[in-house]
């Protein structure tokens, strides 16, 4: 028996967790609009997830069972940080496995397996208000959400045209949801967008510093913006994954050396090791290990 | 001119505290009418100029505005949504300072286009096209469409700000001292293509303005104000050749003639 004081379930007191989750609760009914809450001090800095984290904390169960992405991968920093707090404040179940899953907090990405039906993705978000660097106003941007304006977001989208010859915005790319709110989906790679729309599983977005939270229900209509003539289109890559083989996902790229030497390997690692234990191989996989460290390009 | 006024002002006056902004101002305003409101700093001018263009709310009177289906109604009453929605395309309203009616950061095609894409229009092309044509009515290069207006000279600035605001065809436009701040020669240059303009799309048009000269370039009519009130109105060549207020003669006899 020690007597030091214990954190209460998942960190956060119960009476924030509630606040918390009727802001979520609010979110969910109104897909899109961003709700304010009342963000606590969290034990990392701003910008680390602190929204993510206090959305995990207010519907952590002990029964869940939690995964941690980071940019797609279970162990980056960021990633091991947050699961070993979850560990220790909650002392839930953590997994690197996209299906067993269900909770899984991100930051970045989507996993490239479908998600389903009972399973809930929270992210971490640094800006939630879309047009935040068109109208650097926050009473002006809320009555613009108000009013449905949302002219002005075309307007970057022009830009992007006018400057590039199409559509140049690859990250946090603007989506209006079930044709009221326009969203921002947090800096996840346009290639995720699709995902999004009419998705089985539960998407919370929060935002710690902002103080915002928002969400896409399952089975929502999320509609990237974009003009008739200048569609909205996904990354394309030339090669598969390295590793796996895998073609159609999003991926990242390595550099090797110093002499140009550099491959493309699938950002969800979970995806990545699960293809390979299944036999996949990539290009570079096959190769033995002393190719490998210069590679021919 | 429609015999059916655009614009209806009655009795209307803005206090701030115990301070008046403007008392008692009443007009009427036709469409492809052009007025001119005179007077010097610190005479109600530009309280007017907001009131009118709801972005102040009159202390007292009524502002009706003849809609495009054929009702008046009361600005005061209306909601926000459709006030804000009249304001980017029914109406124009021209800074006289460019930099707060054009969006500095972005190229000036997206600053002309922005109106279009806010009413809905969907097709880069389409709003490219119709951006060039603007430029070209204004007098800017077309090979400026992607530069951004700060580094637009002050005219240019200004042409800009107009037209922005005639792209989507408005039928009224509000202009605070359009000409404030550019040399002469500009100025000259800005009087002639506004005078165009207004008068090619039949654009009403309420200019606040101190200098008398733009007011007998632009206007039909003008307005005298001083602290407040209108104390002289009339057709511009009658105000000016024939003023018969005290106020008004000291005004108009105060213009230096080179």
């Amino acid at each position: 028996m020690n007597d030091l004081a214990t954190y209460n379930f998942a960190y956060l007191d119960e009476q924030t967790k509630r606040m918390i989750r009727r802001a979520i609760l609010k979110a969910i009914a109104i897909p899109g609009y961003q709700v304010p809450f009342a963000s606590r001090e969290m034990p990392m800095p701003y910008g680390w997830g602190t929204g993510g984290v206090q959305v995990t904390a207010s519907i952590l169960g002990p029964n869940d069972v939690l995964k941690v992405i980071d940019q797609g991968a279970d162990d980056t920093t960021n990633a091991v940080s947050i699961r070993a707090f979850f560990q220790k404040v909650a002392n839930v179940a953590v997994t690197t496995k996209t299906k067993e899953a269900t909770i899984i907090q991100t930051r970045h990405r989507i996993p490239e397996e479908p998600l389903r039906d009972g399973q809930t993705l929270v992210y971490q978000v640094p800006i939630p208000e879309p047009l935040r660097f068109l109208e650097p106003r926050e009473t002006e941007t809320r009555k613009m959400h108000a009013l449905e304006e949302y002219g002005l977001m075309h307007v970057k989208l022009y830009e992007d045209i006018a400057r590039n010859g199409h559509i140049a915005t690859t990250y946090a790319y603007p989506v209006k949801v079930e044709g009221r709110y326009v969203m921002d989906p947090s800096p996840t790679p346009k290639f995720d967008n699709p995902k999004m729309h009419m998705s089985e599983a539960l998407q919370l977005f929060g935002a710690g510093r902002e103080k915002r939270i928002y969400a896409v229900p399952p089975h929502t209509e999320v509609v990237s913006l974009d003009f008739e003539d200048h569609p909205f289109e996904i990354q394309k890559f030339d090669k598969p994954c390295a590793l796996c083989g895998a073609a159609n996902v999003y991926l990242d790229e390595v550099v090797l050396d110093d002499k140009g030497g550099r491959m493309f390997v699938c950002s969800d690692t979970d995806h990545c090791e699960g293809r390979q234990a299944h036999g996949h191989a990539g290009p570079m996989l096959a190769r033995p290990r002393h190719q490998c460290k210069e590679p021919a390009e | 001119m429609s015999a059916v006024p655009l614009l209806k002002v009655k009795d209307v006056s803005k206090f701030y505290g115990s301070r008046i902004g403007c008392r008692s101002v009443s007009f009427v305003l036709y469409p492809g009418e052009v007025l001119a409101v005179v007077g010097e700093s610190g005479s109600g001018k530009t309280t007017l100029l907001s009131c009118l263009s709801t972005r102040l709310m009159p202390s007292s009177g009524i502002i009706e505005y003849h809609m495009r289906d054929g009702q008046y109604r009361d600005l005061a009453h209306m909601g926000e949504a459709e006030r804000r929605f009249l304001m980017r395309t029914d109406w124009g309203f021209v800074h006289q300072n460019p930099a707060d009616g054009l969006r500095m950061t972005v190229s000036a095609g997206a600053n002309v286009g922005e109106r279009l894409m806010a009413v809905g229009d969907r097709h880069y092309g389409n709003i490219r096209a119709s951006a060039s044509d603007w430029l070209r009515r204004v007098e800017i290069g077309e090979d400026r469409i992607d530069d951004q207006p700060r580094t637009f000279s002050g005219g240019m600035r200004q042409r800009l700000q107009i037209a922005r605001n005639l792209v989507t065809s408005p039928r009224l436009v509000f202009m605070d001292e359009p000409t404030g701040g550019l040399d002469v020669s500009v100025q000259a240059r800005l009087l002639d293509l506004v005078r165009g303009l207004v008068h090619d799309l039949g654009l009403a048009a309420v200019i606040v303005t101190h200098d008398l000269a733009v007011a007998r370039l632009l206007s039909h009519r003008m307005m005298v104000m001083k602290d407040g009130t209108v104390i002289e109105q009339g057709l511009t060549d009658r105000v000016l050749d024939d003023p018969r207020e005290p106020y008004t003669q000291l005004l108009v006899s105060s213009i230096l003639q080179v």
